[in-house]
């Protein structure tokens, strides 16, 4: 629906090519382009304007080096600027005090702080090892007690009894008061969502505070919050000594600038993000993830860990040496692949982390790549060793029998062996060598640092 | 907080007590309208300060360009010279933007029960909305049912009863857990047979981005077409007033999958502006049904253009 911030400046920067050095005129036609894209991505006016001014500053006479265009080099100062402005670096939850810590979540209706309040006390049980009490305070909204006392016990935590027409403070006593004397070393106290115009609640919040003193208030806020972001940060702000923001619903499709609103306007650091219903979906906050989201450009980072974590580095290379020692690549071979493929949790998953990559996905979700490859491995499965390693026997009557033995058609036999053949034509052009040329013209294609250290 | 809030809906004071719901009084487009005349004349950058004001709204930048464009040319031809033209001009634009998008929701005699279905993404306010809509249409003498489509999110259907209790409609139940599909689909058979007027659908907040909630939802619209090839009749999103310009993508994506018919926006109680209704008058050609402005029983308002458009741009604000 948006275009992303690069597209955008190396449309209207490209066409001024040359200068050794970004130009004022240069930098100012940008800033109107990036003013528009941060729009689009949420991020509140008033921070836009100083963020913009920042850039500006900072891009007027940077150096356009060779390799770069000066789209992408402005780009690039955006990019650090704007990690530099949401963090620079994750920050983790304080529990440096006296047990029990006491854990403060607060933020509008909706935002998530309920749920959030189960995956930290998750995290804090699996994690770090804590004992964990959670407590709610939230005596307005129908069930929402009940609500916490479901998450409390799927996340396996105590749960603190406090019911609906209580006083949040007498409850929020208590609550410490019996985390102390079970020794618990946190308390996550819940609280009622609250606007921040809305005096009395403001009020109760800031009682609550002054009646728990906890190590960390932290501000939940939904990622997909527009400009209203920074007011209500600030209204909290001004009357919570806020610790940190945790930002939810980032699995959506928001460009998640409240982020950015919200961490310029209290100065406090976003320490985790929720990223799904469930329990275990939270993460800790990447600023260099988030910047580069807010631009558009996906999340590449967390694209390359998932890769490296989930595909099976030894099967890999043995496969890599086998393809190389090997004159052929064989049926088997192929199956292998595909079953890494299948490892990796499928296309779905990493289609998400590309730009763009939610509308490809609804796409490919019509192809179906799941089932194919299931299917090729069943297909495959249901033949001989021997047509596995001389793919060339398979004629006819053998087709016949294999489509019978994987419960498919000829007709599906035969694409997955014109799709083998396409394969293995690639494989052989990329043997010899072929594989490091074609690494290497890659490279150049890519924005320096992609590529990671050489290893 | 209250819970019970008195109601003023009496035609003539209702712009006023929605001017003082919407954002406490306070107008986010047209306070201090005034100072945008120095000596009488309107001031050179009136525009780009009505501009910022919609993009601090959330109106977005499309919506945002076609007002100041309109209201541009109106000031380049002469037709703006005085505060008063400058409402009239901005009252104008707006009810073009927003007319074609009030209608309200109608419940033909001959089509019982009503099926509608609530969907929106998590925390929008759906439970709430629910209970408030059901209250507002027991109130105006229909029979109203109520299904816990809900079964995903902890002690969600426990909120429903208390909305239901309140509300004193009865509410179809399978507990947490069930199929949500089945659940309604009870609901809608069960409507049928006690001859209920509305049967109101709740359903799990989702992200739009979630393909195979997604898919749930086609699959709860598929069981209940079984009953009434016709149902739903109503496929109303809620929108958090709060929510930027991904309040487009939800709509679209919920469009996709289910076929919206309507729109309600919640939370304009609080100091959201929800501008974003004009970025979404603007994109799509949803009708705007209602708007929430509380967490009380009564606080939901059927949504009238006219009414909304004159408590932004009030005399006195």
């Amino acid at each position: 629906m948006f275009e992303n911030l690069s597209s955008r400046l190396t449309r209207t920067l490209d066409a001024l090519r040359g200068a050794g050095r970004l130009t004022e005129d240069q930098v100012n036609t940008a800033a109107r382009e990036l003013r528009m894209a941060l729009l689009e991505a949420d991020v509140a006016l008033p921070v836009v304007r100083d963020f913009v001014d920042q850039v500006k500053a900072r891009a007027v006479g940077a150096e356009v080096t060779q390799s770069l265009t000066p789209g992408q080099a402005l780009l690039r100062i955006v990019q650090q600027e704007l990690t530099a402005t949401l963090g620079g670096k994750s920050e983790a939850l304080n529990l440096r005090t006296q047990p029990p810590a006491v854990l403060l979540m607060c933020g509008l209706q909706g935002s998530g702080k309920t749920t959030t309040t189960g995956k930290l006390a998750l995290r804090l049980r699996e994690v770090d090892k804590k004992k964990v009490i959670v407590v709610s305070c939230d005596v307005y909204r129908p069930a929402a007690i009940e609500q916490l006392k479901i998450v409390a016990r799927n996340v396996e935590v105590e749960w603190f009894e406090s019911q609906a027409g209580q006083d949040p403070v007498v409850i929020a006593k208590s609550a410490l008061e019996y985390a102390k004397k079970q020794y618990a070393d946190v308390l996550i106290v819940d609280t009622a969502g609250r606007t921040a115009i809305d005096e009395t609640m403001m009020q109760e919040i800031a009682a609550l505070h002054a009646a728990l003193n906890p190590i960390e208030t932290l501000f939940v806020v939904d990622s997909m919050t527009g400009q209203d972001a920074a007011n209500t940060a600030k209204a909290f702000a001004d009357r919570l000594p806020l610790t940190g923001v945790i930002l939810t619903k980032t699995d959506g499709d928001a460009r998640g600038g409240a982020a950015l609103s919200v961490r310029h306007v209290t100065g406090k650091p976003v320490k985790f993000i929720g990223v799904g219903e469930k329990s275990a979906a939270l993460e800790v906050f990447h600023p260099d993830r988030i910047a580069a989201r807010i631009l558009g450009q996906g999340d590449m980072l967390g694209l390359i860990e998932e890769t490296t974590r989930k595909v099976d580095a030894d099967e890999a290379l043995r496969l890599a040496n086998k393809l190389k020692s090997k004159k052929s690549f064989d049926l088997a071979d192929y199956r292998e692949q595909m079953q890494q493929m299948q490892k990796m949790g499928g296309l779905d998953s990493l289609l998400e982390k590309l730009p763009g990559g939610a509308k490809l996905q609804a796409q490919v979700q019509k192809a179906q790549p799941e089932r194919e490859i299931k299917r090729a491995i069943a297909i495959i499965n249901s033949m001989t060793r021997q047509e596995r390693r001389y793919p060339d026997l398979i004629k006819a009557s053998r087709k016949r029998r294999i489509a019978l033995g994987a419960g498919l058609e000829v007709q599906d036999v035969n694409k997955l062996m014109r799709q083998f053949d396409q394969t293995r034509e690639m494989m052989k052009k990329m043997q010899g060598g072929g594989m490091a040329k074609m690494m290497r013209s890659l490279a150049g294609k890519l924005p320096p640092g992609m590529m990671g250290p050489p290893r | 907080m209250s819970l019970e809030t008195p109601v003023g809906n009496r035609e003539s004071s209702l712009v006023k007590s929605l001017r003082a719901r919407l954002n406490k009084g306070d107008s986010w487009l047209t306070y201090d309208l005034g100072r945008l005349f120095s000596a009488d004349k309107l001031r050179e950058d009136a525009i780009d300060q009505l501009e910022e004001r919609l993009l601090l709204a959330d109106a977005g930048v499309d919506a945002t360009n076609w007002l100041t464009e309109r209201l541009g040319y109106d000031l380049r031809a002469g037709r703006i010279k005085t505060e008063v033209q400058l409402r009239a001009a901005l009252r104008k634009a707006l009810l073009d933007l927003l007319l074609p998008v009030a209608k309200p929701l109608d419940f033909p005699a001959y089509i019982k029960p009503y099926v509608m279905f609530v969907a929106g993404v998590n925390g929008v306010g759906k439970t709430t909305t629910i209970g408030k809509l059901a209250t507002r249409l027991k109130r105006d003498g229909k029979t109203v049912m109520i299904a816990a489509g809900d079964t995903f999110r902890a002690a969600a259907v426990e909120q429903l009863e208390t909305w239901a209790t309140r509300a004193g409609v009865p509410l179809i139940s399978q507990g947490a857990g069930a199929d949500s599909a089945s659940v309604i689909y009870d609901a809608v058979s069960a409507a049928k047979a006690r001859g209920a007027d509305v049967l109101i659908a709740d359903t799990a907040g989702r992200l739009h981005t979630q393909i195979h909630l997604m898919d749930e939802l086609r699959k709860i619209k598929r069981v209940v077409q079984k009953l009434d090839p016709f149902a739903p009749h109503e496929v109303m999103l809620v929108v958090d007033a709060t929510t930027g310009q991904n309040a487009l993508n939800q709509a679209l994506q919920f469009h996709e999958a289910i076929g919206l018919t309507g729109v309600t926006l919640t939370k304009l109680d609080g100091s959201a502006k929800g501008g974003v209704l004009l970025a979404i008058a603007r994109r799509l050609a949803l009708p705007v049904r209602f708007i929430g402005l509380g967490e009380g029983i009564d606080d939901l308002a059927p949504f009238d253009a006219v009414n909304f458009v004159d408590a932004l741009v009030g005399d006195d604000a």
